[in-house]
């Protein structure tokens, strides 16, 4: 019992990271129709400057801690933002340009974070309580995995309100449905798709952090690794939606801590199996809308 | 001879005579200093040639599935890495001889390409991208997992025991480049009859208007898969030259950064020319290879940090380049020399990548 416990919450916490790199892609590709492939340096980036703030400021505290998950946020919502005005923009509806830039982009990222942070992985220790357990139903789970949910439920939350409550949320929410009505009613969505990218930079930055913490170490290839579970994530969820993404985030992320638990590790390889039978019997996603 | 006939008959007398210079590289003594580490005829440069052909090779079957086809797939270097592992574990636990060898690990590599092909293609376009991608991660991690089998990440070497002595260590290279070349001219003819067929312009038609061609009562979906089986069988047959030219096989032959590296050849090659893929090919491979070199030279260590750390990450430069290719150039080098002819004789042109997103958009616009 306490072991399908452990299994069934350490996957709600994977699936949280997960969700928090798949939000962005699956808000992206709902918009713009853009495959993002430098989210994952995005990730990596905020991960790795938030090592560099933690290590100034006390890995250790808690202050520390929350100023290094703010900076990832920052970080992230920059760099992101930065790349879609400078790569993006120019090449405005030509979604296979605009894939192949970001691609040439992670390319290029992830051999200068090699060039200044080294190859090899570099560690964090963060403050003590991650470290320690906590006993639900007789089951001692990880503390990180409870940051992890809290933090992607808090992510989740804003990305909500500011899509329901705002006027960019709005305008955002109608491109999804319709973008040439949106366009054709004289509002320029081309804002909207910034702060798209934006948004998803800072969850794809605090989950940077916070993955970092989880590993307890920071590569330049954090990124690539994460980015293609929260492919499959958005695929199996159906691209460009949230809620999509993130039930499919914890569906995938608990079948594969079972798989690694139960099934002699080959956690990975019954995603890819899973994302396989969605496709044949349910090609959209769980809640894509019909292509 | 009229002027006429004499353009038509002008590229493959070109195509011919290339090949014919190449087959006898080997033989010459010809220096070229900053390309080639030696004289051409030496080990090391006739290497370097070699795997500048099977990369082209590689290449030359991408450009099959975005230049043909327009499916943009990032699990291309799954087949690439079929060939290779495949080969080399059929010689390693198996006492079968090469050549049966080689055709058992074609056949894997177009059986994996048929099966995870007709998933793939349940999606397309984007989606599609990203199902090629976590099929081809999947096999990486099969690779990387399964190290008494595979080598994991120390890769796996060849084991020569079956293999006929003229391909194998440094002093045979010669014999190796000729391999290599050979496949290389195979991966073409194959491509170019692809390409010339009805199921070649099926699938071009498709990449155009799938639509249309439905309507029709054609069979896109068919044409697309063999099309991508084919593309397969020819990355794996790449990957086989990989594998003897290199005497093993790493990790990095099933990865995605191979798929992307692929990627990068034939668009900076440009996409939708055969030739295009080949340069493109050869172009990186050499580039690779040489900014290596300049990586680790005296002058670049000299520099300040903000100048030495970009420039001695080969693939931060390869990458940039990608990017102001694919912004300033879509079409590649063969593209913009193609739009330039073009222009001369006063037509029209638009680059491939263009005419599948107008493709893309006029597709949305039907479903909306």
């Amino acid at each position: 019992m306490s072991g399908i416990v452990l299994v069934l919450v350490t996957g709600m916490g994977l699936g949280a990271l997960y969700f928090l790199v798949a939000s962005g892609l699956s808000l992206i590709y709902g918009l713009m129709h853009v495959l993002n492939f430098a989210h994952g340096a995005f990730l990596t980036l905020s991960a790795l400057i938030g090592w560099e703030v933690a290590q100034r400021a006390g890995a250790g505290t808690w202050g520390g801690f929350a100023l290094s998950v703010a900076v990832g946020a920052v970080v992230g919502a920059a760099f992101a933002a930065a790349t879609e005005l400078v790569l993006i923009r120019p090449l405005y509806e030509r979604h296979i340009e605009q894939v192949l830039v970001t691609v040439g982009l992670s390319f290029a990222a992830v051999a200068l974070f090699e060039g200044i942070w080294g190859t090899d992985a570099v560690t964090i220790a963060g403050p003590a309580w991650l470290k320690g357990t906590t006993s639900v139903l007789g089951a001692h789970i990880p503390n990180v995995y409870w940051l992890l949910m809290v933090s992607a439920l808090v992510v989740l939350a804003a990305i909500v309100l500011f899509l329901r409550k705002t006027r960019y949320g709005m305008i955002i929410r109608a491109g999804v449905e319709n973008r040439s009505m949106v366009t054709a009613l004289g509002i320029d969505v081309r804002r909207s798709f910034t702060i798209v990218f934006a948004i998803g930079g800072a969850a794809a930055g605090i989950g940077g952090v916070l993955a970092m913490h989880w590993y307890t170490f920071v590569s330049a290839h954090m990124g690539a690794s994460l980015l293609i579970f929260a492919f499959i994530v958005t695929v199996i969820g159906g691209l460009g939606s949230l809620t999509g993404a993130a039930i499919a985030s914890v569906l995938v992320a608990v079948l594969q801590q079972f798989a690694n638990t139960y099934l002699g590790g080959t956690g990975d390889l019954i995603v890819v199996v899973l994302l396989a039978v969605v496709l044949l019997v349910r090609p959209r996603g769980l809640l894509g809308r019909t292509a | 001879m009229t002027p006429h006939t004499w353009r038509r008959f002008l590229p493959a007398g070109i195509g011919i005579l290339l090949v014919v210079v190449a087959a006898l590289l080997p033989l010459l003594n010809l220096s070229l200093p900053g390309i080639l580490p030696g004289p051409t005829y030496s080990p090391g440069s006739l290497a370097l040639l070699s795997l500048c052909m099977v990369f082209a090779a590689l290449a030359l079957s991408y450009n099959l599935l975005l230049g043909s086809a327009g499916m943009l797939s990032f699990g291309h270097a799954l087949y690439f890495g079929a060939g290779a592992y495949g080969l080399g574990i059929i010689l390693e636990m198996s006492g079968v001889p090469l050549w049966p060898g080689v055709f058992l690990a074609l056949l894997g590599g177009l059986a994996i390409a048929l099966a995870t092909g007709a998933v793939a293609m349940r999606v397309s376009g984007i989606p599609f991208a990203m199902v090629t991608l976590a099929f081809a991660q999947a096999g990486s991690l099969l690779v990387r997992r399964n190290a008494q089998v595979t080598g994991g990440e120390e890769g796996l070497s060849l084991n020569t025991t079956h293999v006929p002595d003229f391909v194998v260590g440094v002093v045979n290279t010669r014999n190796l480049y000729w391999l290599c070349l050979a496949v290389l001219v195979i991966v073409y003819l194959v491509a170019l009859w692809v390409d010339r067929s009805a199921l070649g312009h099926l699938a071009r038609a498709t990449a155009e208007n799938d639509l249309r061609v439905r309507v029709l009562g054609l069979r896109p979906y068919v044409a697309k898969l063999i099309l991508f089986v084919i593309a397969g069988g020819m990355a794996a047959l790449a990957g086989v030259a990989y594998l003897l030219l290199q005497s093993g096989t790493v990790p990095r032959a099933v990865s995605a950064d191979l798929t992307i590296t692929v990627l990068v050849m034939v668009v900076l090659g440009g996409a939708g020319f055969r030739w295009g893929a080949i340069v493109g090919g050869v172009l990186y491979t050499l580039l690779d290879q040489r900014l290596t070199v300049l990586a680790g030279s005296d002058a670049i260590a000299a520099l300040p940090d903000v100048l030495r750390i970009p420039l001695s990450e080969p693939l931060f430069l390869l990458g940039v380049l990608f990017i102001l290719v694919v912004m300033f150039l879509p079409g590649g080098i063969a593209g913009t020399v193609d739009a330039a002819l073009r222009r001369r004789r006063g037509r029209r042109s638009r680059t491939l990548l263009t005419q599948l997103d107008d493709a893309d958009l006029e597709a949305e616009e039907v479903r909306s």
